[in-house]
């Protein structure tokens, strides 16, 4: 008896103190001495990254008479996009005068096709390591792992004679090719990663069902990998895009990837030096990996995290 | 000797000599297993002794090393999961998380091409007796974890497998669904009639649910019996220590001859062995450990005759229904359950009487019993 007729006024007491709110002021967060240092340092750090974009923005919009003035930081007086179209369509690269735009093309009719076919192998490989394990599999996955470690330079001479041989030398299909073939590793790797953190009764249930090596792929495995698919597309799209090598050794002048134009524009060493002309083809280039980033960012996040924590 | 004029008896699943490695580990080793048509089959056993293994073999999910898997009197050794009359249940209920319920009950069905009415009609049939109608058009993100299961063991009716197996299907589950859906489980085996293989480590769904139990330890099958025997009558000290909660009390002593009759001894107190059913005669000398269940040990007003010890309360642990004693005699305590109106102080005394014809005698260097 005596213990029930305490509880009330306990909770009574507590109700009290639940009115009367804290005791003293709320501690003030803004302008302490941590958070200086952790927003000064994001400063810093953002600036670092953003001040060479913004000069080559604003460079890019200037008159050539206005960048001889020199202030390389101010903005442009007078905004003109003269620079950005002479990019696209008019600078010269040896004999071509047609900008940048047949390097854009080139490199679409090299990404696309290299991304999907390295994603569609690399894709079925990775379900086929993790899921069907056969006889070699774990020696036919130690080897993929060293192939992504062996410096590319190492192999070109040989790609060289053995796309001669083929007769795709200097074609963007030999390009393809290699690309396709040197994403495999790395690919075939965070793919295999993925599967595996898919639970695998899931598999199971799918095979007692019925389900073969393809129906369990496409029925069970694909609608599932979503975030995987992203990321992959990404790295390759963005790797593929960016590579100066392979388009270099590759192709012939008239199939050459963007970034092997650009270079050519930059670097070429006749004539006046057209900075603005040059920011505004770096920029167009570096276009499509920042579209890219921009468009699917939060899935790929997702896509690198799903692959990390799930066990 | 590899037998299959043995493998065509009345049995539903046959297993023959069946052993599996993985490398060097042996998982199951020279393994036989009958298990009758209709038959409600439990593998019991701690983590690692291979019960799962064995189910995904006669799953085909896992080829076995040596030996033959009959279902239906057919070897399906070498024959694929759905090739072999089979349907399982997983623990993580294993359901395709971008279909439907409606479309993971079908899938199987649809794979094998069966049509569309067909599949509507089993469907409907499967979920009619699971009682999971309202829950055909969510996805199983939207599902709790028992509806799930349901769905998982739908999937398993509607393709009218002979076999049904469960690998651990209710270990996800809070305690109260488990208890509900065990009940489930066990009225659908009634009605369906149908042979079910389930894998647990949960002794109570093993004595509730099965026909018969196979305790497994290390790969081996240490007993395979009903219930009630396994229970009354284990085989070995494992068998007795890993069946019954609180688990049964182990003298370790030794026979010897008292007036003419065989007893137990231990610390320098007998105990007779009247009733004990052995399977030879006792003779003393021998090592032994005397197993008695907390149940088959009677206190002061239960005792109703025969040879009487006494006890000193140590600690009482009041569970509702029941109050566990534990008691020290003959320096050892051993634990006796008592109803639960019953209360003892710490340091009483009390008088025991062993039931000897419910306890077990176990060879000290063996374990087996005798």
């Amino acid at each position: 008896m005596d213990k029930s007729l305490t509880m009330p006024t306990i909770s009574g007491q507590a109700g009290s103190r639940l009115e009367a709110g804290p005791q003293g002021k709320r501690p003030r967060k803004t302008l302490s001495s941590r958070n200086i240092i952790v927003y000064g340092a994001l400063g810093l750090a953002a600036l670092y990254y953003l001040v060479p974009l913004y000069v080559m923005v604003v460079t890019s919009l200037k008159g050539m008479p206005e960048i001889r003035l020199g202030n390389i930081f101010s903005p442009p007086m007078e905004i003109t996009f003269e620079p950005w179209v002479k990019a696209w369509a008019q600078a010269c690269t040896g004999l071509n005068c047609d900008g940048l735009s047949r390097g854009f093309w080139n490199s679409v009719r090299i990404t696309v096709p290299s991304v999907i076919v390295s994603i569609a192998i690399a894709s079925v490989n990775g379900y086929a390591l993790a899921n069907w394990r056969f006889k070699g599999s774990e020696i036919f996955f130690t080897i993929l792992i060293v192939g992504a470690f062996i410096p590319y330079q190492v192999m070109i001479y040989p790609i060289v004679i053995a796309l001669r041989e083929m007769g795709l030398y200097g074609t963007l299909y030999g390009l393809i090719l290699v690309h396709s073939i040197f994403g495999m590793p790395i690919q075939t790797l965070l793919f295999r990663n993925y599967f595996v953190s898919l639970p695998e009764e899931l598999f199971k249930a799918a095979r007692i069902d019925g389900a073969g090596f393809w129906q369990i792929y496409f029925r069970i495995m694909l609608p599932m990998s979503l975030p995987i698919f992203v990321v992959s597309m990404i790295l390759q799209t963005t790797g593929i895009w960016n590579d100066f090598l392979f388009g270099v050794v590759f192709t012939r002048p008239d199939t050459y990837p963007m970034t092997v134009q650009l270079n050519n524009i930059v670097n070429s060493v006749q004539g006046v030096k057209e900075y603005n002309v040059n920011m505004a083809a770096t920029l167009l280039t570096g276009a499509v990996p920042l579209i890219v980033y921009f468009v699917s960012g939060r899935l790929f996040v997702r896509g690198i995290a799903a692959g990390a924590v799930k066990g | 000797m590899l037998n299959n004029v043995s493998a065509r008896t009345q049995s539903s699943v046959s297993i023959r000599e069946l052993s599996l490695s993985f490398g060097s580990v042996k998982v199951l080793e020279n393994l036989n297993l009958d298990i009758h048509d209709g038959e409600f089959l439990v593998l019991l056993g701690s983590s690692g002794c291979g019960k799962s293994t064995l189910l995904n073999c006669i799953a085909g999910l896992l080829e076995p090393t040596e030996g033959q898997i009959f279902i239906k009197d057919r070897n399906v050794t070498w024959e694929e999961p759905k090739d072999r009359g089979i349907g399982m249940v997983f623990q993580s209920y294993a359901l395709y998380p971008q279909m439907t319920v409606e479309k993971n009950l079908s899938f199987g069905l649809r794979v094998a091409k069966v049509p569309k009415d067909e599949i509507d009609r089993r469907v409907a049939r499967a979920s009619g007796i699971l009682q999971i109608e309202p829950l055909l058009k969510r996805k199983p993100s939207e599902l709790s974890g028992g509806q799930r299961q349901r769905v998982a063991i739908g999937r398993a009716l509607v393709r009218d497998v002979d076999v049904f197996l469960f690998d651990e299907p209710l270990s996800n589950l809070d305690a109260k669904l488990r208890s509900e859906l065990r009940v489930e489980i066990k009225r659908l085996h009634q009605a369906l009639k149908n042979t079910m293989i389930y894998v647990t480590h949960d002794q109570i769904e093993a004595l509730t649910l099965a026909d018969r139990i196979a305790i497994m330890k290390s790969g081996v099958i240490q007993q395979l019996d009903d219930p009630v025997t396994i229970y009354n009558r284990p085989k070995n000290r494992f068998v007795a220590g890993f069946i019954g909660s609180p688990s049964m009390n182990f003298l370790t002593g030794e026979l010897a001859e008292e007036g003419g009759h065989t007893v137990f001894k231990t610390n320098g107190v007998s105990f007779s062995l009247d009733g004990y059913d052995a399977y030879g005669p006792l003779k003393g000398g021998r090592k032994v450990i005397l197993g008695v269940r907390p149940e088959h040990i009677k206190v002061d007003g239960d005792i109703a005759g025969g040879e009487v010890h006494e006890a000193i309360v140590d600690i009482e642990e009041p569970m509702g229904a029941d109050n566990l004693l534990w008691l020290k005699h003959a320096g050892h305590v051993m634990s006796v359950r008592i109803g639960g109106a019953r209360r003892y102080a710490v340091g009483a005394k009390v008088r025991l009487a062993f039931d000897m014809s419910m306890a077990s005698l176990f060879d000290a260097g063996t374990e087996e019993r005798i």
